[in-house]
């Protein structure tokens, strides 16, 4: 009882400080471009962003571009899921398999996907696909890695176990290496899924007359040249990417809490 | 993303014959991977898809075909390559500063790990190519706008790794050096810093690799030279023989980068390899 009321508090008493840390910073910056007769357009105020971020927030422009945006992420997510599973699920069952070609991948992975868009431009013809091209090249990796990572982990004595009591192939399959890969694969899913939204983003800043968040900012930065809209669209993509993340981790602790409970994962930040 | 940046798993077969013909195996499927490129692409003649040979020819003359004197580079790779890597490094460098001293500061002080953590996970969320277009303004196109970008692309993956290594380092030790009456600089020198080098060093391998794809972000939306700027002139002129040429030297460079990492990291954390503490 005791234990669960201290930590309560705590958690409260890190929410205050939360907030204590956002005012201060934000306050302090305030102040010093005030105190510096900074000129807004050389550099904009903190309450200037916030009355922008305000504004956007009530945009039917702003929010088609996020709409355009969020179509393709997720096109592109349920892509990269349709051919990054069964692929790592495939050479993670194949050690041979997966050691012979992990150069390739190695040599593919890092590979900076940006780099391809004027010449996936001129190969495609076409902005929406350009985009989806690139985005499943970058989120492609982290699903196929931890999908490999997850399906080796399985442990060999509980397929053995089951297979010594008659169990066959595909019992063992859906039984023992789904549930213990799949918090893997979720894991490589939610990096892929924020991974996704940010290159979308870029895609569609470098490419030119495309749709989307980035093509608003390019916009913005040609048209009103206001630093404050183009610091309030940051702001609104940061919070987008955080919803896109805690609607992942959270489906992730739902569907695996039994996998959380087991392995208590850390690496996170708090 | 950590889960992305293990290192590989050690092979399952033992034996050094074993060994060999993985080797064997592996670059049999690189050379399969290549020659099939080349015949391929060959055999299709479409004019989008060039085989690697011409690719590679065309990147020696390009870039590597200088005189000796500037250690083979032509004037191109001198106007182009040197700087782009230049604005990369001194972006990350600035990154890695930056990210270690803050992330250690956050994660050995609780007060500011509360104060510091909303603007932490917000600040990691927003999506650096949104900033690009606030720096090209801030800065207007150039070197300082360039790195800028890349420095506030790429700091998180170091500040969050730093905030926890530095958060998670033994309290068996830290108490043990307060027992000793180490001074706090000490204590940050010999124990902190210590303990946590391991993750620190995965954050700025992340950030590293990161850092080049900022490079070309940010020499993509401005810039008056570079690699960046190379490929738009490639773009603007359908010059595809220079884009493929550009596509195949980014990739070698960002493996090339991440090697050259790996090889630093090994010699900074060899004091902690296991193998050595068992010996």
């Amino acid at each position: 009882m005791t234990a669960g009321i201290t930590t309560a508090s705590r958690a409260a008493r890190r929410g205050y400080r939360g907030a204590a840390g956002l005012l201060l910073v934000l306050g302090a910056a305030q102040l010093a471009l005030w105190a510096a007769q900074v000129s807004p357009t050389a550099f904009p105020l903190p309450s200037a962003v916030l009355d922008s971020a305000a504004h956007l927030g009530t945009s039917g422009g702003f929010w088609a571009s996020v709409g355009s945006t969020m179509a393709v992420w997720a096109t592109a997510m349920a892509i990269t899921v349709a051919i990054a599973v069964p692929a790592g699920l495939l050479l993670g069952t194949r050690p041979w398999a997966e050691r012979a070609l992990s150069p390739l991948i190695e040599f593919l992975r890092p590979f900076p996907a940006v780099v391809l868009i004027p010449l996936v431009l001129l190969i495609v013809q076409d902005d929406t696909k350009t985009e989806l091209v690139i985005v499943v090249y970058a989120a492609i990796w982290p699903v196929l890695i931890n999908t490999i990572y997850g399906v080796r982990g399985v442990s060999q004595l509980a397929k053995e176990t089951l297979r010594s009591f008659g169990f066959g192939p595909l019992p063992v399959a859906f039984l023992v290496s789904a549930p213990s890969a799949a918090p893997f694969a979720a894991t490589g899913v939610r990096i892929a899924a924020s991974l996704a939204f940010v290159v979308a983003i870029a895609v569609e800043l470098v490419g030119t007359g495309m749709n989307g968040i980035g093509a608003f900012t390019a916009a913005e930065e040609g048209g009103t040249g206001s630093t404050a809209i183009l610091l309030a669209v940051a702001l609104w993509s940061g919070l987008i990417g955080l919803g896109l993340n805690a609607v992942f981790a959270g489906a992730e602790r739902l569907a695996f809490r039994w996998h959380f409970a087991l392995a208590a994962t850390s690496g996170e930040l708090g | 993303m950590s889960a992305t940046a293990g290192p590989p798993a050690p092979a399952l077969t033992g034996g050094a014959r074993g060994g060999l013909v993985l080797f064997l195996v592996r670059l049999l499927v690189m050379a399969a991977a290549v020659i099939g490129w080349q015949l391929g692409a060959r055999a299709a003649g479409n004019p989008y898809f060039l085989p690697p040979a011409q690719i590679a020819s065309g990147m020696y003359h390009r870039w590597f075909d200088g005189p000796a004197s500037h250690l083979w580079l032509t004037a191109d790779a001198t106007a182009n390559l040197l700087p782009s890597l230049g604005r990369m490094l001194a972006g990350w460098a600035i990154a890695a500063t930056a990210g270690v001293a803050l992330g250690v500061a956050i994660g050995r002080l609780p007060l500011l790990a509360d104060l510091a953590e909303p603007l932490v996970h917000l600040g990691r969320a927003v999506p650096p190519p949104t900033l690009v277009p606030v720096f090209l303004f801030l800065f207007k196109i150039g070197t300082p706008m360039e790195v800028a970008a890349v420095a506030f692309g790429v700091i998180w993956p170091v500040l969050v790794n730093s905030i926890d290594g530095a958060r998670h380092v033994d309290a068996g030790y830290t108490e043990t050096a307060r027992a000793f009456r180490l001074s706090a600089a000490q204590r940050l020198r010999r124990v902190i810093l210590p303990g946590a080098a391991q993750k620190i060093c995965a954050g700025l391998r992340l950030s590293l690799a990161l850092a080049l794809v900022m490079m070309i972000i940010s020499e993509f939306a401005g810039s008056t030279d570079g690699i960046g700027n190379e490929m738009l002139t490639a773009q603007s002129t359908f010059d595809i023989p220079l884009m493929w040429q550009i596509i195949v030297l980014l990739g070698i460079l960002g493996i090339v980068i991440n090697a050259a990492f790996a090889l630093a990291e090994r010699h900074i954390l060899a004091w902690q390899r296991p193998g050595q503490a068992a010996a």
